[in-house]
């Protein structure tokens, strides 16, 4: 099983992570992937900036246990999340989470388990810099939400 | 007891810091949260029950009742918002 998690400052290339993830292993049938980009507004405010701190250390530990997790739940044959953090700007791209599987529907459910887990669970915390001034952003309780389905 | 204590994200800034070293004789996540309450307004602020707070323990998410080691690490942070 290929798990594998980076966080970083640098961007990332998408096509490179996704041949990787699938290179030499000819049972792989299906790969999805998601990518988070920064937006240019949230919450009624323009975003100019966005700086994302994290707990180093745990937030390793916590995705290679989600990626565990989502081993066991879903026939997938890989996975790989890649988040970035410090400072980020409109459509840069800030996180991807790619997963490879034999058919299609474990790699869909897979891939979005494990954003669900990844936007509740991992310790990553986004500042926003708008005209108001840089404001810590709240979680959201629709995330919550989408986790809860999960059991 | 020796603790390394962490803050994170909004609760690092009202505090003002991001870690300490705190030896004290206290035996869960709670006790620890209850003496650093006692320490002034800036822990007040940051740590108090309006906000929520998030803790962990050697870098597992964790509740009050978890009990501490000589040498483990604590952290506080606010709700998530990765992704």
């Amino acid at each position: 099983m290929r798990l594998s998690v980076s966080i970083q400052t640098e961007d990332f290339d998408v096509s490179h992570e996704l041949a990787h993830l699938r290179s030499n292993d000819a049972r792989v049938g299906a790969v999805c992937s998601f990518v988070g980009t920064v937006r240019e507004r949230n919450e009624g405010s323009d975003v100019s900036s966005m700086e994302l701190e994290h707990y180093p250390g745990m937030t390793e530990k916590s995705i290679t246990a989600m990626m565990e997790e989502a081993a066991k739940r879903f026939d997938i044959h890989g996975a790989r999340v890649i988040h970035r953090i410090g400072l980020l700007q409109p459509q840069d791209q800030i996180v991807l989470v790619a997963v490879t599987s034999a058919h299609r529907g474990m790699s869909f459910q897979a891939c979005e388990f494990l954003m669900d887990y990844l936007k509740t669970q991992a310790p990553f915390w986004k500042k926003e810099v708008t005209p108001e001034g840089a404001r810590w952003v709240d979680a959201r309780v629709s995330d919550d939400k989408a986790l809860a389905r999960w059991g | 007891m020796k603790v390394t204590v962490r803050y994170f994200a909004s609760i690092r800034e009202a505090i003002g810091h991001g870690s300490e070293v705190i030896e004290a004789d206290v035996k869960t996540v709670e006790a620890l949260l209850d003496l650093l309450l006692t320490r002034g307004a800036k822990y007040q602020e940051a740590l108090s029950t309006e906000r929520a707070v998030r803790m962990a323990l050697n870098q597992s998410v964790c509740d009050g009742a978890a009990l501490l080691e000589d040498n483990c690490e604590v952290a506080f942070f606010p709700p998530v918002t990765g992704g």
